[in-house]
């Protein structure tokens, strides 16, 4: 498999959000506004490249029996790590994000490609799977993020181009986010996986 | 690819495993531990800043929970911290009064409203801008449903009323602090 193609692969093929529908507690939840959604993204981006790294380190030496319990160690280790350091550098971006950075040790993309990808192959492939499986993670959470955003409060990434708060308040809240997905999801299986 | 089972091999990794990565996260912690205190004062600072005038130096008083702002020598006012309940669940405000009995001005810390209605207790600037010099001496601190001089958020009452609330909690705690000359802490 070609590196060009790892990458392509998590953005459309295993698209994590629109394809492999992992994940979604934090794409609901988290995808109030652009900018959040991009952050959640990152962080889960940073998480995954990692811990996949990490995970095809150690995997020939890993008992088969325990790799479950020594993949979530590793992956929780990463998270706690991002955890503080959120906490120290970011504060403004780790009250937002707060309840759902732990959230990501049980986000089922980063136990998944660790078991689906990472554990058979080598240290580089599987920074490239984590790379293309978390930009793609990203660039859906951001989308969908953008469009709630637009939608429900008039503005993107923070910018506000209708001069009030006049939006349409379902699509910040829980309902909308389903909705939105919803059609993204039949948009993206439309237009960009056929391709 | 992954090993074959046994009791030692299986003991052997996963105690290495969470042995090396507490080792990992000890370390982490220790690294972070006074940037996080740091942001964490940054982040009370300027909330008091916000909420105050000009001050050199604050002192917080755990029990009361309310800061004592004093510029040199003098009695700048107090930021006070009051929680009520708002419609998602705890708003937790910061309310500065100045000696006069006069709110300064008011900051959210931390709130759990809906989006885009009562959230906007922290971005409505015809509702956040009334608290900026609030006599409750001349204006009553009520919502104007309910008889008061506070303007609501558009269909936020409930939000509105806890914010108002928990100014007069603020009030309150003052009125104690004033009436005893500032030196006790009930």
């Amino acid at each position: 498999m070609s590196k060009f193609k790892l990458i392509t692969d998590g953005l459309v093929k295993n698209n994590p959000t629109f394809v492999l529908l992992l994940g979604m507690c934090p794409t609901l939840a988290t995808t109030t506004s652009a900018i959040n959604g991009l952050s959640m993204g990152l962080a889960t981006l940073f998480v995954l490249v990692l811990s996949n790294m990490a995970i095809s380190a150690i995997a020939p030496v890993v008992p088969d029996k325990v790799h479950i319990p020594v993949y979530i160690v590793v992956i929780a280790t990463f998270v706690t790590l991002l955890q503080l350091l959120m906490q120290a550098y970011t504060p403004a971006m780790y009250e937002t994000l707060g309840l759902f950075i732990p959230l990501i040790v049980v986000n089922c993309i980063v136990l998944g490609r660790a078991e689906a990808f990472a554990n058979k192959h080598g240290i580089g492939e599987s920074a490239l799977d984590g790379i293309g499986v978390g930009l793609g993670f990203t660039c859906s959470l951001t989308v969908l993020g953008l469009v709630r955003e637009i939608l429900g409060s008039g503005s993107a990434f923070g910018y506000n181009f209708i001069g009030g708060n006049d939006g349409m308040l379902a699509f910040v809240m829980a309902p909308g986010a389903f909705l939105c997905l919803g059609y993204l999801m039949v948009l993206f299986n439309k237009f960009v996986k056929k391709n | 690819m992954a090993a074959k089972s046994n009791l030692t091999n299986m003991v052997l990794v996963l105690g290495l495993t969470c042995l090396f990565c507490s080792a990992v996260l000890g370390g982490a912690y220790v690294l972070t531990k006074d940037p996080i205190a740091a942001a964490a004062a940054a982040k009370t600072e300027q909330a008091i800043s916000m909420v105050l005038p000009h001050f050199t130096s604050v002192e917080y008083n755990e029990y009361g929970h309310y800061y004592t702002a004093m510029d040199g020598e003098n009695l700048v006012g107090y930021a006070i911290e009051t929680t009520t309940v708002g419609f998602g669940g705890p708003l937790s405000l910061i309310v500065g009064v100045t000696p006069d009995g006069v709110v300064y001005n008011t900051s959210v810390l931390s709130h759990a409203e809906t989006p885009g209605l009562g959230a906007k207790c922290t971005t409505d600037a015809k509702f956040m801008d009334q608290w900026r010099g609030f006599d409750p001496s001349i204006k009553k601190l009520s919502v104007k449903k309910d008889g008061g001089d506070v303007d609501a958020i558009t269909a936020s009452t409930i939000t509105s009323r806890a914010y108002t609330l928990a100014v007069e909690n603020a009030l309150l705690v003052f009125t104690e602090l004033n009436g005893e000359g500032g030196q006790n802490n009930e």
